[in-house]
């Protein structure tokens, strides 16, 4: 009995043995551990974007009690930033140089990822499903180290844009963005998508700074243009003042409001749920706030793991399945780098994801990426609000092909 | 200088010059940063500790240097090395133009129009017909000096080792300028204008050009942050900025040269060290370090060194 078991355990060691010689470990990966950096704002003007860190840190703490991956520990080392860019590259640093992590995942911020871009590149070191929805990100041909993750703002515009001119061709369009990189990045999707009829299209086009208390005048001033068409490029508390104040002065434009603001919970119940009826919006993610997933399995698993991992994080907000969301393709990526946890091997992995699925995504949308690839997420799906949750329509809308 | 002083300054030199062989690429390029927070606290130090005109907008002449750095190399192609000087120029009379009129505000007055400055700088910066220039937004990404001559540095040493030569110019003029007659004419217009005036002492002169040279010394800590960081945007130069370097010269000792240093010191690392004990609320941490160090040391990190000097001599 003694020798049998003897034998067993030594057929069991030779068969192990050409997966250990297989095992492959840049600097922060191991037998036991694969450490991951990242830099979120958890203090300064973007702070609310924080807690999308800390929902990345709890998943992490899931899965290290369920086992790991591939039997490995993650470490996930998250460090401030403020949003400010020289505060990253100093982060970014420390977590390459000093904590040797193996890459960096969702440091957050276009103005931050900017910062380190060349670096990381420089340095070889992933700088994985960056959180921002920056087109640039999609460059592996320069930048074959940096991968985004969620749909791209420019392509989101052009979602409309295509609807638009389908149902009204003859539009006069007022837009109003948000003055930074993200609004200017809309606008551009807006004009490249309406192309040489931009300049006709267009009669009113209205900026605010992040720092403005409202954006009253500016709704004044867009009406007042003739405009019968509404891009709203806002950010949630200015997507709410926004939705009231135009239907407070009696303006009905055909109303676009961008995916960032799409809450129902911090955005459209503010702003009044009546006053929101007829949105038109994008979605490729499941709001925890919609009636229609509120008793959907996969929210339902994602607020089991909320009260468990991240008790104080909020179960209303948007942010919170995004982290989860983002962690979970994280999550099937470094399954499918199996030993081989170099960095090279982690890149090539990320960028061969293949109709990958998650659950808190909406149905339809799945993650697709390739080597000349590096948008993870392209599908979205337009919905309309009805007074009481949004409703999708049409097609999901691919924009790998636009 | 006494001669102890001199030993203390000669042990200070050869520390800095040992320091990147000794500790990481890193920490080098965290030094880096300590010595060009130190000389844009320098800067602010003439202006509101010497001279008593708070500032509540130096981030904007930061903003400036660090601009006149960026574009200076995108788009003119100029070597690193020689916006230091361009970006010292501009600044000074940046500063200089602002301080004519800064002249009639006293106090608070004073440091609420600097602090306008301080927060309209990033949206100038974003202006869009400047934006050929200054990249908008999206601001300007530049490439990171290689040590010249065959030296056997690695760039991170490189430009610690630039900075620290450029930091010492400056501390060294600083020291010139003011302890001598321009020195002692700041400090009586902060302590009494009005004797100061009677003594001889062009107030409306003095006080234009401490803002001027004040505004030149953050304007090249501002350039050198630049090289440094490699990169510039609008959102790095948040008002933010401001009110953190007058956190420095507050910590590290108003009217104070070597306070310069302390400050710089105090603004780089406790952050970093209030991110690792929360990251619910860092700032708090911060600010209980801020408290701790303001009623400890209510003179600053270099009053209380002097007074633990001369208690030591008596």
């Amino acid at each position: 009995m003694k020798a049998k078991t003897i034998t067993a355990s030594m057929v069991l060691a030779l068969a192990a043995f050409p997966a250990a010689a297989q095992k492959k470990y840049d600097p922060g990966a191991s037998d036991r551990e694969i450490k991951i950096g990242n830099t979120n704002p958890y203090s300064g003007p973007a702070s609310a974007y924080g807690t999308i860190g800390k929902t990345i840190a709890a998943y992490f703490t899931m899965v290290n009690e369920q086992g790991g991956i591939n039997g490995r520990k993650i470490t996930f080392i998250t460090y401030d930033d403020g949003y400010s860019p020289p505060k990253t590259v100093e982060m970014a640093r420390k977590l390459v140089e000093q904590d040797q992590v193996l890459f960096l995942f969702q440091t957050l911020g276009t103005p931050s990822n900017t910062a380190i871009h060349k670096y990381m590149n420089m340095r070889k070191v992933p700088q994985m499903h960056v959180a921002t929805g920056a087109t640039k990100w999609n460059d592996p041909a320069n930048f074959k180290w940096t991968m985004g993750w969620q749909p791209n703002y420019q392509d989101e515009a052009k979602a409309y844009v295509r609807y638009l001119l389908k149902e009204k061709p003859n539009a006069k369009i007022g837009i109003l963005y948000q003055n930074d990189d993200y609004g200017k990045d809309y606008l551009k999707g807006i004009k490249d998508g309406l192309g040489g009829k931009a300049k006709s299209m267009i009669v009113a086009e209205v900026s605010y700074e992040v720092a403005d208390p409202t954006v009253d005048s500016q709704i004044v001033q867009l009406q007042q243009s003739g405009a019968d068409v509404f891009f709203n490029i806002t950010t949630p508390k200015f997507a709410a003042q926004a939705i009231r104040k135009a239907y407070d002065i009696g303006w009905k434009p055909l109303h676009f409001l961008n995916n960032v603001s799409t809450s129902v919970a911090s955005v459209l119940t503010p702003a009044g749920l009546d006053k929101s009826l007829g949105l038109i919006s994008t979605a490729y993610i499941k709001d925890p706030t919609d009636k229609q997933w509120e008793n959907d399995p996969a929210i339902e698993k994602w607020r089991t793991f909320m009260k468990k991992y991240y008790p104080d994080g909020s179960l209303i907000d948007n942010s919170n399945v995004y982290g989860y969301t983002v962690a979970s393709t994280l999550h099937q990526v470094l399954k499918q780098a199996g030993n081989d946890l170099t960095r090279e091997n982690i890149m090539k992995q990320a960028a061969s994801v293949k109709g990958l699925k998650i659950d808190t995504l909406l149905p339809g949308v799945t993650i697709q990426t390739g080597a000349k690839d590096y948008a993870p997420i392209q599908s979205v799906q337009l919905m309309r609000f009805n007074g009481k949750q949004w409703e999708r329509f049409g097609q999901i809308i691919d924009s790998s092909g636009m | 200088m006494s001669k102890r002083n001199l030993i203390v300054l000669a042990i200070l030199l050869v520390v800095a010059v040992a320091l990147p062989f000794v500790v990481s690429n890193y920490r080098t390029f965290q030094f880096t940063l300590v010595m060009v927070y130190a000389t844009a606290l320098l800067g602010l130090n003439i202006l509101t500790g010497y001279n008593g005109q708070i500032s509540l907008g130096h981030g904007a002449f930061y903003a400036l240097g660090a601009y006149c750095a960026a574009v200076l190399m995108d788009q003119a192609g100029a070597p690193y090395w020689a916006t230091i000087p361009a970006a010292a120029v501009v600044c000074l009379v940046a500063g200089f133009l602002f301080g004519l009129p800064a002249l009639r505000l006293e106090g608070l007055y004073l440091a609420l129009a600097t602090f306008a400055l301080g927060v309209a700088m990033p949206q100038l910066l974003k202006y869009d017909h400047l934006a050929k220039w200054t990249g908008g937004v999206q601001g300007i990404v530049i490439a990171k000096p290689e040590a010249p001559w065959g030296l056997p540095l690695n760039p991170d040493q490189w430009l610690y080792f630039f900075t620290l030569a450029v930091t010492m110019v400056m501390f060294w003029l600083a020291w010139n300028l003011l302890r001598g007659r321009i020195g002692r004419a700041l400090v009586a217009i902060r302590d009494q204008h009005i004797a100061a005036e009677a003594m001889g002492v062009n107030n409306a002169i003095y006080k234009s050009l401490a803002f001027g040279v004040s505004a030149m010394y953050t304007g090249v800590a501002g350039a050198l942050s630049a090289i440094a960081i490699q990169y510039v945007a609008p959102d790095s130069f948040s008002i933010f900025v401001s009110i953190v370097f007058l956190v420095g010269i507050v910590v590290g000792g108003l009217a104070s040269i070597s306070g310069a240093l302390y400050g710089a010191l105090f603004i780089q690392f406790v952050p970093n060290i209030a991110d690792e004990i929360s990251k619910a609320a860092p700032w708090a941490i911060f600010g209980i370090f801020m408290i701790g160090f303001v009623y400890l040391m209510p003179t600053g990190v270099a009053g209380a060194v002097r007074l633990l000097l001369a208690r030591r001599k008596s």
